[in-house]
């Protein structure tokens, strides 16, 4: 089991490399921000496998939260590419 | 209360009385009333001469050293007297002088300031009460030639004494607590006592250096002269009672003090008396050339106070090097001369006042003729002009021919050259020459001659006014018609300098026939045709260049120190940030290398894990982010690559097993990345400013050299650990102690709680400071729609 989830650290590990190549080569902005969402998701299997590794049960809160902020960011990056702003707020100074 | 403090003690009440006094009664000069305190503190002190009460003792604070402690020898005891009864005159001579539009309150107070201090400085014998005294006197001097503050000159004069003599009274500091702690003891005399031992150690020099340079400069020695002319752009009464009577002798008076420790030593020897014979003979030289009336004086003041500091280096011989009693007549003439110039010099001053007061000016160009018009001012000048060229039978004769002998019998002490002697000679003869040619000029430029139009039509005084310098001139006669009654106290105050007994003194008019008499006429003779040739020789003074002067030099080297701290400030401050955290850094790399080179550690013992190859991925990952940071050419792009960064970190914090840090990690990490976005939109396009090679190498130099040296001082700290870590006592007690099984929750809310309370201060402050640099935005069209509104 330790091997198999050693192995699989690895293979997300070096995927995450690969992630990383596309955020930094990326020609256009989206690119960097899929490439940047799939980092996230990367992560959460790293922290999975690892937990599996370590056989602890204290990161499983970590995975949620990495799910919830990595939504959370392409979401807000995804509006800022959209309208320029992240949080709209009516200007009441006409 | 004993008599010695309550005489210190009773100017100061005045100083606070009289002005209170003024302000209910202005009917009455505060003069008056400012006049009982000189007169009281006079009486007292000489009740407690004759009574033998001459010490007093008040701890005042003890731990410190600083004790009022009072002691009154026959030294202290001549310039008590100069200070109280010369300022009783002063004081009676101002009511006269100054008019009721002047600001009395303050003149008196200020006054009385300076004559309580004076009485402290000559009268203390703790050195830490001397140095409070002696800052006092040049505080109250300060405020005394600022009288008239409305002058520009009256500022720069002030300021320019302030900045001398308080240099110098640092260094009195600086050489009084050396000798203290070579001594180990706060009284002046224990010190004298302790000669042997402090003219053993390693620090004499520097205590003897320190403490010339604050006797020459209070009493305004070469180069240090330069404050006094300006001086006296006080009003007259000031500049006759600080800047000839008292307060310029303070630096005397600490020579004279301080002889017996210090004479020891050849360096003293030759610098008291070479700096004293070429003040003597500059500022005579100089005397001659002056236009303003009060300018001869002060020059003539600078000049004598020359004279009495080559008699006390010429005295000092007499401790150390021949027991020879000639040498005692030096330090007696130096005595002598204190008096006799405070005697003339005082009321020379007041004469000069009147003129001033009577005619509207003091240039002696435009003044002349006076003698049929103010005979009794003619007299009292003449007598005091006499007394300070030497001339028999006024007192100013006596000093000088025992000055003339003290100066030929130089010769006789070993530390005395040839040359020596012969440049020492030349300068007191010339210097005395000058002397008589600048008292005799200013009789015959004020008194003779024809007289021309004067700003006021002159007459002569009232009597009251002429009072006090006729009661000095009375003074003048006396003792130099019976110079023997003041024998004793000229003995006692030359024992008290000398720390040995002086008896059998006698002044006498008659010597026999004399190198000094001889000298004495040859100054005469030449001083006469000088003064009849005047016109002839007057070029010689513009041999000097106009700006060749120490003036000058003290004016440059003030606006340079003024220049070079705007530049220094000016190139620190606004060289901007960048600037300052080069700064910062460099001195962090400095100081790191120096520590690495001069207490070399080695790494020490490494206990080092195995490295996991999940670990050295994200080395790598977070290496590659870094660099992309650092060459981002768009601003978006680096903040991408902090945050893949931030999450790496957060990462490590899983791999480390630290659960609660990983996760508070990603979500900061989550916050602040939308917060770089949000920002994002308001900020201009990411320019590369000063984008050359050489700024780039500089930067990169910095940040490579600052990365390794935390890099090597992480390493070295981590080699050497010399104590287990606590964390045992939190892994045995976190359930025990404070029922919790996630240590790091309870280590921050329980052991540690109140890091933890502050923390959240801060973020409360940073959120108030958000909030509040938002929403309050000072514009200028708000306040102006108010206004309307």
């Amino acid at each position: 089991m330790k091997i198999v989830a050693a192995i699989g650290l690895i293979i997300v590990s070096i995927s995450i490399l690969g992630f990383l190549y596309r955020a930094i080569k990326g020609p256009s902005m989206a690119d960097r921000v899929v490439a940047l969402d799939a980092i996230g998701i990367a992560l959460m299997a790293v922290v999975a496998l690892f937990s599996i590794l370590l056989n602890t049960q204290y990161y499983i809160s970590i995975i949620m939260l990495l799910a919830v902020l990595s939504f959370l960011g392409t979401v807000s990056f995804a509006k800022f590419m959209d309208k320029g702003e992240i949080i709209e707020y009516e200007r009441d100074d006409s | 209360m004993h008599l010695l403090q309550l005489a210190v003690l009773l100017p100061f009440i005045g100083a606070v009385l009289v002005p209170v006094f003024y302000s209910y009664m202005k009917r009455l000069h505060p003069g008056i009333v400012a006049l009982i305190f000189p007169v009281a503190a006079a009486a007292l002190l000489i009740i407690s001469r004759l009574s033998g009460q001459a010490e007093s003792h008040f701890a005042w604070m003890p731990r410190l050293g600083l004790n009022l402690d009072f002691n009154l020898d026959g030294f202290a005891f001549l310039f008590t007297m100069l200070i109280t009864v010369i300022g009783a005159l002063v004081i009676f001579y101002s009511v006269h002088y100054l008019g009721r539009r002047e600001a009395l309150g303050h003149f008196y107070c200020y006054l009385l300031i300076f004559m309580g201090a004076m009485l402290g400085v000559v009268l203390s014998d703790n050195v830490l009460s001397l140095y409070m005294f002696w800052e006092l006197t040049s505080i109250s001097s300060f405020l005394l030639i600022a009288f008239w503050n409305h002058k520009e000159k009256s500022i720069q004069g002030a300021l320019k004494s302030m900045l001398i003599t308080v240099f110098g009274g640092l260094m009195l500091l600086g050489g009084l607590l050396t000798l203290v702690s070579i001594t180990h003891t706060f009284s002046i005399r224990e010190m004298l006592t302790m000669t042997n031992v402090i003219a053993g150690s390693p620090l004499f020099t520097v205590a003897l250096v320190f403490i010339l340079l604050a006797a020459f400069t209070k009493s305004a020695q070469f180069p240090f002269h330069i404050w006094l002319p300006d001086a006296m752009e006080a009003p007259t009464p000031v500049s006759a009672y600080l800047h000839s009577a008292t307060m310029v002798k303070a630096g005397i008076y600490l020579v004279a003090r301080f002889t017996p420790v210090f004479a020891v030593a050849p360096l003293w020897i030759y610098a008291v008396t070479f700096a004293g014979a070429v003040t003597l003979f500059w500022a005579s030289f100089n005397a001659v050339k002056q236009r303003d009336l009060k300018g001869v004086l002060a020059y003539s003041t600078v000049s004598q106070l020359g004279l009495m500091m080559t008699l006390l280096g010429i005295g000092g011989i007499s401790l150390h090097y021949h027991h020879d009693e000639i040498f005692y007549m030096s330090i007696a003439a130096c005595v002598f001369h204190i008096f006799n110039h405070a005697s003339f010099k005082g009321a020379l001053f007041m004469v000069v006042g009147i003129i001033d007061h009577e005619t509207g000016t003091r240039d002696l160009h435009k003044l002349g003729g006076l003698m049929q018009v103010m005979p009794i001012t003619f007299t009292a000048a003449v007598i005091g002009a006499l007394s300070m060229a030497g001339v028999p039978p006024f007192n100013g004769f006596l000093s000088k021919e025992m000055f003339l002998s003290s100066m030929f019998d130089s010769s006789e002490s070993a530390l005395f050259n040839p040359v020596l002697v012969f440049v020492l000679l030349a300068l007191v003869i010339i210097g005395s020459i000058f002397t008589f040619i600048y008292s005799v000029k200013l009789l015959k430029d004020v008194f003779l001659g024809e007289r021309h139009a004067l700003p006021k039509e002159a007459h002569e005084a009232p009597l009251a006014f002429l009072a006090s310098p006729l009661i000095l001139i009375t003074i003048v006669v006396v003792t130099g018609l019976i110079p023997n009654i003041l024998a004793p106290m000229i003995e006692a105050a030359s024992s008290a300098v000398l720390n040995k007994p002086v008896d059998h003194l006698h002044i006498a008019h008659w010597h026999g026939i004399n190198p000094a008499l001889l000298t004495t006429l040859t100054i005469f003779v030449l001083g006469t045709l000088m003064v009849l040739y005047f016109s002839k020789w007057k070029s010689v003074y513009k041999l000097q260049p106009e700006h060749w002067t120490f003036n000058t030099l003290y004016q440059s080297a003030l606006k340079n120190s003024e220049h070079l701290s705007y530049k220094i400030n000016h190139s620190v401050i606004a060289g901007g940030s960048r600037l300052h955290l080069v700064l910062i850094f460099g001195t962090f790399i400095v100081l790191t290398a120096l520590a690495l080179l001069f207490a070399p550690t080695g790494f020490g013992k490494w206990q080092l894990a195995d490295i996991r190859i999940y670990e050295l991925i994200l080395v790598i990952i977070i290496l590659v982010a870094t660099y992309m940071v650092v060459i981002a050419k768009s601003r978006i792009f680096s903040i991408i690559m902090l945050s893949a960064i931030g999450y790496s970190v957060g990462l490590f914090f899983v791999f480390f097993n630290a659960p609660d840090i990983a996760l508070t990690q990603l979500t900061i990490e989550t916050i602040s990345t939308a917060l770089f976005l949000m920002c994002f939109f308001h900020l201009p396009k990411l320019t590369l400013y000063g984008e050359t090679a050489k700024f780039k190498l500089h930067n990169a130099a910095i940040a490579i050299l600052t990365g390794l040296s935390v890099i090597v001082i992480g390493l070295i700290a981590y080699g050497h650990r010399y104590y287990p870590s606590i964390n045992e006592y939190y892994i045995k007690n976190v359930y025990e102690l404070a029922a919790g099984k996630n240590m790091v929750n309870v280590i921050l809310v329980d052991f540690r709680g109140f890091d933890t309370l502050f923390e959240s201060a801060v973020l409360g402050i940073a959120g108030i400071g958000i909030y509040t640099l938002i929403k309050l935005r000072y514009r200028k069209d708000d306040s102006n729609e108010q206004t309307e509104k």
